[in-house]
């Protein structure tokens, strides 16, 4: 197909041509002529945000939800920069986003004109690849290109920068299929020797372990499945990072639940006692390895992950696969099928006998009360009370973050919405909000400190205009509770600026933006209260108010191996030394 | 491995991994990559060297091929083998390279840079600068009574060489090209 349009059209028909549904954006001048087409089409909805960091985690949410890459829009200068975070986050967890920023008009550039900023230069660091487009007969192509590279291979944010006077031009558009061969295309195939290398360790395993990542998710569903099939056929037991979890079912009989820093100690003393860790799709992160020089000190490790530079970066590997998590899970299959593979059996009973009694010391045990709501019961009944739902979560970042990882199951992948590498505080409500959009009748809730999600509270605005009923789920314990825990732990117990003072009155806060509020502090009122916010149809800003000094645990302080694990507050003292300290 | 003392990793025309891919030793490479020839490719590439911590010894980028818009950047950098595989592993993967290539690793390969010399003196002085000069295969590309300009190629360590005998001899300035190379062979 070829047309003659203004550039500002070519971006809306580009992107109706990728099948984008959806954008979610804010305007200004540097990309009215964009928002003046957008008003003249039906087919692409625009969702205005309250500030362009949320629009830009509303695309992660909706591409980490959907398995589609997300789209945002923006002006240039300020509403280039406020999207700088969103595409940090992106970058750092692989979640295919397509960011579009205005600029001045080209011959402005570099004359320091109003709201002009260096937009390319800016981002060059925190997107996969990002472009300036000065002449509107290679915008289209740009375009096309951009979803191209944002989906194919690790995926990633991209960013197209575009100056007001390319919107106005007219030039030529190219469809989709104008970049029927673009340069970049990475290996997806694994190498069959190295596959094949990695079914026999596998078969000569005794203590094996997989240690599953977000790479799954972003491979597909197929990925998901072929991995239940792998571990079906091996019966080896299977744990996950933060970014992974639900590719491996809760409630499958192989879970040994999440992995690191926060993680099972199950799941941490297999990783640790193992003699064959396979690595799906992780990238050994430091809040998984701790101490690098004790990670796993017996095992072979093998390695499938689509970007090589993941493979022997950190930990060096016996096994290195390049290639796509599902291409690669489908040929491992088919080897092992194919040469009627069995594993050492004995050796793997006696392997599950040892995980049974790390089991059996059930490390997320706390104490209960009758008094205040601990933030673990809160979880847990959350947890219970939404079995059966259509359910979708997202979260902030801090201790909240944690225990929702540890305490909510996971059946699918693309459930679990979390800012894992960046740790973005503010997060989980503007994605909570791109899930919802995404998924207009499931049950999408943020489960949020207070304290993160103050960041971005604006977006409740967002919510209500365009009816999304996310559910705020609030574990208010008016402290910045990972900072209070490190505080505690590491800095003699002197609470520097982790207090949230001056906090507002949630449920007045919930009634000025017209949804609904609830507060509750009493472990009797938490089963009614849950039920009363998954009844109402409509946003609701749910303050639970817990226990104020509650620790996560289990904990593996920094600089520490995996088996000098913190299961409880009365194993913190001193263990920290000042090495640690320096970590993060 | 370091008692071997093996700087050049001519491992991989090797029957044996003589380099220990966990060592310590630092390592000189030259890495040649072939990148799309557009706007903040090089800003991309040099990102990647000081975002995550490498060193830049020299660099060099022109373009090599102008129908397919493509450029070369030459790289000299200095890590462990890990951290070198880690550089070129990185640099694979970004979407503006087509290829990257380790010289110093993948076996024999021609490095040549270009450099000027400012000398000035008078007398005798002036005379053993002109004879080294000859000695070295250096051009004079400009003369004043008191002044040359000498223009030289060759390897790094000859241009190295040749600025430690001209520095008594009143060398007041150089300019070089850095490194550009290529492997022996077809």
């Amino acid at each position: 197909m070829k047309t003659q349009m203004t550039g500002a059209r070519m971006v809306v028909q580009a992107l109706k041509d990728q099948g984008v549904e959806v954008v979610f954006g804010y305007p200004g001048g540097a990309v009215l002529p964009i928002y003046d087409e957008i008003f003249q089409q039906n087919d692409i909805r625009h969702i205005l945000v309250r500030h362009e960091q949320g629009a830009v985690h509303m695309a992660e949410g909706y591409a980490r939800s959907t398995g589609k890459p997300g789209v945002a829009l923006v002006t240039s200068g300020p509403g280039a920069t406020n999207a700088v975070t969103g595409l940090t986050d992106a970058l750092m967890d692989s979640i295919p986003i397509i960011v579009l920023t205005g600029q001045v008009p080209t011959f402005m550039i570099g004359t320091d004109g109003f709201q002009e900023a260096d937009t390319v230069g800016i981002t060059r660091p925190c997107t996969k690849m990002n472009w300036l487009v000065k002449d509107t007969a290679k915008l289209s192509e740009t375009i096309h290109l951009a979803f191209h590279v944002a989906t194919h291979g690790r995926p990633g944010p991209v960013l197209i920068d575009i100056p007001k006077d390319v919107q106005f031009a007219e030039s030529t558009y190219v469809g989709p299929d104008a970049i029927k061969t673009p340069h970049y295309q990475p290996r997806t195939k694994g190498d069959p020797a190295q596959i094949l290398r990695l079914v026999e360790m596998m078969e000569a395993a005794e203590r094996p372990v997989f240690y599953t990542g977000g790479g799954v998710i972003n491979a597909g569903v197929t990925a998901s499945t072929l991995l239940r099939d792998l571990v079906a056929a091996t019966d080896f037991p299977i744990t996950s990072t933060l970014m992974g979890l639900g590719c491996y079912p809760a409630s499958g009989k192989n879970w040994l639940g999440m992995l690191g820093m926060h993680g099972l100690y199950e799941a941490n003393l297999a990783m640790h006692g193992c003699d064959l860790m396979i690595n799906i799709g992780a990238r050994f992160d430091d809040r998984i390895t701790g101490r690098i020089k004790d990670f796993s000190p017996h095992s072979r490790k093998a390695h499938i992950d689509i970007d090589p530079s993941s493979i022997n970066k950190v930990i060096h590997v016996d096994v290195g696969i390049v290639g796509d998590v599902a291409e690669v899970l489908a040929d491992v299959l088919a080897v092992w099928k194919q040469r009627g593979s069995k594993t050492n059996k004995p050796a793997v009973a006696k392997w599950w006998s040892q995980i049974q009694q790390w089991q059996a010391v059930k490390c997320l045990t706390y104490k209960n009360s009758t008094k205040v709501i601990k933030p673990q019961h809160a979880l847990e009944r959350l947890e219970a009370l939404t079995k059966g739902y259509d359910r979708y979560i997202t979260t902030e970042v801090g201790q909240h973050q944690m225990w929702a990882a540890q305490f909510l199951g996971f059946e699918g992948p693309n459930r679990w919405m979390t800012s894992g590498g960046l740790g973005t505080m503010g997060y989980g409500l503007p994605a909570s909000i791109g899930v919802q959009i995404a998924h207009p009748d499931a049950l999408v809730i943020n489960v949020a400190g207070e304290a993160s999600w103050l960041m971005n509270m604006q977006e409740m605005g967002t919510a209500m205009q365009f009816r999304t009923p996310v559910k705020q789920f609030i574990l208010n314990n008016e402290r910045l509770g990972m900072v209070r825990q490190w505080q505690e732990l590491l800095h003699g117990e002197r609470y520097s600026s982790s207090w949230s003072e001056s906090l507002p009155d949630f449920v007045k806060l919930a009634d000025a933006f017209g949804c609904k509020g609830i507060r509750i502090d009493d472990p009797a009122d938490l089963d009614e209260a849950i039920k009363e916010m998954l009844a109402y149809n409509g946003p609701v800003i749910f303050d639970c108010r817990v226990e104020k000094h509650e620790n996560c645990f289990p904990m593996i302080p920094s600089g520490k191996p995996h088996n000098e694990m913190l299961l409880g507050d009365a194993d913190t003292q001193g263990v920290i030394g000042a090495k640690g300290a320096v970590l993060v | 491995m370091s008692a071997l003392n093996i700087k050049k990793g001519s491992s991989s025309h090797s029957a044996y991994e003589l380099r220990d891919p966990n060592g310590d030793l630092i390592e000189s490479h030259t890495l040649t990559a072939v990148v799309a020839n557009e706007s903040g490719v090089l800003a991309r590439v040099i990102g990647l060297f000081s975002g995550r911590g490498y060193n830049i010894e020299s660099l060099t980028v022109a373009e090599t091929d102008h129908a397919s818009h493509l450029s070369r950047i030459t790289v000299v950098t200095r890590g462990t083998p890990a951290v070198i595989a880690q550089i070129r592993a990185q640099l694979e993967r970004m979407v503006v390279v087509y290829e990257v290539h380790d010289l110093t690793a993948e076996g024999p390969a021609v490095q040549r840079e270009l450099a000027l010399f400012k000398v000035a003196g008078k007398g005798d002085v002036r005379i053993e600068a002109l004879r080294l000069a000859e000695i070295f295969r250096a051009n004079v590309v400009d003369s004043t009574l008191e002044s040359f300009v000498f223009e030289m190629t060759g390897t790094p360590e000859k241009i190295d060489a040749f600025a430690d005998l001209m520095r008594p001899l009143g060398l007041r300035e150089i300019a070089r090209t850095g490194v550009a190379a290529l492997s022996r062979g077809a």
